[in-house]
């Protein structure tokens, strides 16, 4: 009822807000803030470009590696996301909320714990590939490596939805302790892959000193 | 089974389940800890490693209480295999 009453105010008074930094990785080519970061091999599977990128960014995380495609793809982009977002170190964590969503859910970790247990002669589960038969990990993931505690929240649905992103982001800013919204599209199905990650905050957040201060739509901002 | 045949295996086999792209099996010291300070492993790895055992070696861990000891390190895990495999 409280969501309901939230969003008929959000209508009537919308909240607006300001996309701070944002990486978009497709087609193994990686942007971020409107300019090219990376691009990988055309021919590149997507683990050879996520390993790639990764060396590109100089991170030293070995835990990347146990991650299955869809939080590879998901961390890497927040990672960029995060980088190129000046002010954010001093947020407190609990203040960061993650809200992210797809159309595959973890279809591809699904598909790999299946294969791992359809031969009935030779069964052996593999326990890190059943850990991540579940979308929201990839939220898990980012949430340990840069020790957010705010709220979070995985969505699953037929496309990116542009409205449901904003008003949940906006209801959250508008309502609780939150004072940004790490937002994300990241997508993984077969030799499909795509992450668009965004930083969300309140107009009314200091923008002078911000990198990136252009009042996107955040629908054209996805279909660039 | 050797102890230091089985050990070697180990190495490789640990670091291609477990996904440590970065260790190369020369780096593994097969006295040092599995857990905490050595290799940094956590619980799933240690699921894991149960099931490596059991998929490479047919070793089944009999007494959950034994898997801290046997675990410890490659060495253990290594011992552990040659007096219980078939």
């Amino acid at each position: 009822m409280e969501a309901v009453m939230l969003l008929l105010f959000l209508k009537r008074y919308k909240l607006e807000t300001s996309i701070t930094s944002y990486c978009k990785i497709k087609n193994n080519t990686v942007v971020v803030n409107d300019k090219q970061y990376f691009k990988g091999t055309e021919s590149d599977e997507l683990s050879a470009f996520l390993g790639a990128l990764y060396k590109q960014m100089d991170l030293s995380y070995p835990k990347f590696f146990k991650m299955d495609k869809l939080c590879k793809l998901g961390t890497l982009a927040t990672e960029l996301v995060i980088r190129n977002n000046i002010d954010l170190d001093n947020v407190p964590k609990n203040e960061i909320a993650l809200v992210f969503s797809n159309n595959s859910s973890s279809l591809e970790s699904d598909r790999n714990h299946a294969n791992s247990i359809s031969d009935k002669e030779n069964y052996f589960p593999s326990p890190s590939v059943f850990v991540y038969t579940l979308p929201n990990i990839v939220i898990g993931e980012i949430a340990i490596k840069h020790k957010i505690t705010g709220e979070n929240a995985f969505f699953v649905s037929g496309k990116f939805d542009a409205d449901l992103m904003h008003n949940y982001s906006s209801i959250l800013l508008q309502n609780s302790a939150i004072s940004t919204v790490i937002c994300g599209w990241v997508n993984v199905d077969g030799n499909s892959s795509e992450a668009f990650v965004y930083c969300i905050k309140n107009l009314n957040f200091k923008q002078e000193n911000n990198v990136f201060q252009k009042q996107h739509n955040l629908q054209q901002l996805y279909s660039l | 089974m050797e102890v230091q045949e089985v050990i070697k295996n180990l190495k490789s086999q640990i670091i291609e389940q477990l996904n440590l792209e970065e260790v190369k099996p020369e780096n593994i010291d097969a006295n040092a800890p599995l857990f905490g300070d050595g290799l940094g492993l956590d619980s799933i790895d240690a699921l894991e490693l149960i099931v490596l055992l059991e998929k490479n070696y047919g070793v089944k861990i009999k007494d959950p209480k034994e898997a801290k000891a046997i675990f410890a390190s490659v060495q253990t895990m290594a011992d552990y295999v040659v007096a219980n495999s078939k």
